[in-house]
């Protein structure tokens, strides 16, 4: 087989089994396959930004927060369902993308100081809606919830089953999204950005204006994440949302999968999210009820990763079943 | 809102800023050296805090003099952390050195959180009410111990660095990679070395910073953020830098409390770091890169 071939076989697997899923799954397992794909498309989205253009952020809880906020605040203020509210909520997180860009790239700040300038927006913001009283401030925001009983796609409102075929959605467009970013222009230069900005430069490319459309469209996709994140948990408090364990929850996924690859941010989030799975059933047989135990394996676990598998776990893999460097 | 009560919240802001400059002393020198951005340096902290405590509990020892042997120790272990885990990271990308150093950060706070539970604790000593009175401004004794302290310790790093060969090797190291390695410096062992001095920096600071607030496993990924604003808003990788950002970000938190609200004190911290990073990104004391 091709390589193309190889790939094609590879997804349409992957994508038969994700559509059966809820077929033979029950509802808890449905869940844990719905936080796996929340990961994956997060992951995918944050990888536009470092993975393809070599920003790093280190703040896309901030992201998250307002697509969550912008999107539940229509809702629950005025009545406005999400699929009306998400355009908001991507208009709000692309303006504050391009600002946060514009400002870092043409202050010349990259590296270290970028990603902190990062972290930095989304505290602030953390902070600034702890007090925002008409969003509920510390206390938080809550959507109405219903009894599920019925599916009520236009409003979000409905089952596990409903949540996992939307964020499914979600998902698959991302890795479509990303498949073609990757191989349009914008994906050449953006790779000639980040492997050398100078001399992506010298050729002629304009690299502050693809730096900001990786940044755009990374807060954009990041933002659809945050309404699924208001619709499905229903209450979202600032403490949380924008909390920076929040993006580093993100970025793990891509960097423990293999960061500007395809398949990366889906192994990873489908690994970190089995881990942490496992290792709450693992503290509650063996009985370490010990608030603090789960986290230090995780920790362990993670340490362990990044000393051995410093690329990420994907493009060994992707070696092995002959797909090319997994890109 | 009188002329004095003004005073005494700038007099304690610049004395806890003393405190805060010491520890972004320590994730200053580690940057200005190695490279790495210690994102675990806040849960370094929080350890001496929690060793500081549980001295005085054992042996009522001072903070003060708890922070000697807490600072040997953490000397020995940053020179381990340094030598065993982070220096094969130095030449990887900064993502990697991120979730290294959040991955030691997770470890260190979950395991406190086993240890000792989410409750906070805190050392009590005879002078921790007492304070001098100036007029009407007074001086809490604890503060200005603890500043003292501060001061004294940083000063100690200013001269290793100015006048020992040590320091000089290691400024050499900061300075070009390259030719500290051509001239033959032993450039793995100077890093080490560096991260232990950091390492007692913060081992310092969290031990007298037991006499101004409590402690809790949950404090650390804060003081990593204010780590983090305070070296950027004096300059990374500039000593003094840390100091003078230490004390402005101290002020411009106890004046935040004073006038609008103390919930949002970070914020104007944060706020600050904004328009540094913007404005001069280098820092106020910091050189062009």
């Amino acid at each position: 087989m091709s390589r193309e071939a190889r790939v094609g076989a590879l997804l349409a697997l992957l994508a038969a089994a994700l559509v059966a899923l809820p077929l033979a799954a029950n509802s808890y397992f449905l869940s844990v396959a719905t936080l796996v794909l929340y990961f994956a498309y997060t992951g995918q989205a944050w990888n536009v930004m470092m993975g393809f253009a070599g920003q790093l952020s280190l703040g896309h809880a901030l992201y998250v927060g307002l697509g969550a906020y912008a999107a539940a605040a229509l809702f629950t203020q005025f009545g406005i369902g999400p699929w009306a509210g998400m355009w908001l909520a991507m208009a709000l997180c692309v303006a504050a993308g391009v600002a946060i860009g514009f400002l870092a790239f043409r202050f010349g700040i990259s590296g270290v100081y970028f990603a902190l300038l990062t972290i930095a927006f989304a505290e602030f913001t953390r902070i600034g809606f702890d007090h925002i009283g008409w969003l509920g401030g510390p206390g938080g925001l809550f959507l109405k919830v219903e009894a599920h009983k019925t599916t009520d796609l236009a409003n979000l409102r409905g089952g596990q089953t409903m949540f996992y075929y939307v964020m499914l959605a979600l998902a698959a467009g991302a890795f479509a999204l990303c498949a073609w970013l990757l191989r349009s222009r914008a994906g050449y230069y953006w790779r000639a950005i980040r492997e050398d900005e100078e001399a992506a430069r010298a050729l002629g490319i304009n690299t502050f204006r693809w730096k900001l459309l990786a940044v755009a469209i990374s807060a954009a996709m990041t933002s659809l994440a945050g309404v699924f994140f208001a619709f499905y948990y229903n209450n979202l408090f600032p403490e949380q949302i924008f909390h920076i364990s929040q993006s580093i929850e993100i970025i793990l996924g891509p960097i423990v999968g293999g960061v500007g690859t395809l398949f990366g941010p889906i192994l990873g989030a489908a690994m970190l999210t089995a881990l942490a799975d496992a290792l709450n059933n693992l503290v509650a047989a063996m009985g370490w009820d010990i608030p603090g135990v789960k986290q230090v394996f995780y920790g362990v676990i993670l340490l362990l990763v990044v000393m051995f598998v410093p690329n990420g776990i994907w493009p060994p893999i992707a070696k092995r079943l002959g797909l090319g460097r997994g890109g | 809102m009188s002329a004095s009560l003004i005073a005494n919240v700038v007099i304690a802001g610049v004395l806890t800023g003393l405190v805060y400059g010491l520890m972004a002393l320590g994730l200053s020198v580690i940057f200005g050296v190695v490279r790495v951005v210690n994102f675990a340096h806040g849960e370094m902290m929080t350890i001496a805090m929690y060793a500081a405590v549980l001295l005085f509990g054992a042996f009522k020892l001072d903070p003060l003099l708890a922070a000697l042997p807490v600072a040997a120790l953490f000397f020995g272990l940053g020179y381990a952390l340094q030598a065993g885990l982070i220096n094969p990271f130095i030449t990887r990308p900064e993502h990697s050195q991120f979730i290294l150093l959040v991955a030691v950060a997770t470890i260190l706070t979950n395991v406190l959180l086993m240890v000792f539970g989410p409750d906070a604790r805190n050392v009590q000593t005879d002078y921790m009410l007492d304070s001098w009175a100036i007029g009407q401004v007074l001086f809490d004794k604890a503060r200005v111990f603890a500043a003292l302290a501060a001061l004294a310790t940083a000063a100690g790093l200013f001269t290793f660095f100015r006048y020992s060969r040590t320091g000089t090797a290691i400024r050499a190291c900061a300075d070009n990679h390259l030719g500290a390695l051509i001239v033959g410096l032993n450039v793995k062992h100077l890093y080490a070395l560096t991260f232990g001095l950091g390492a007692a920096c913060v081992a310092v600071a969290g031990c007298i910073m037991t006499l101004l607030v409590e402690v809790a496993p949950s404090v650390g990924p804060g003081y990593t953020l204010l780590g983090f604003v305070i070296v950027i808003v004096g300059g990374l990788g500039s000593m003094l830098g840390a100091l003078l950002g230490g004390v402005l970000i101290g002020v411009s938190e106890a004046l935040a409390g004073l006038f609008i609200d103390p919930s949002a004190k970070s914020m104007f911290s944060f706020g600050l770091l904004i328009l540094v990073l913007l404005l001069r990104p280098q820092g106020l004391l910091g050189r062009k890169p």
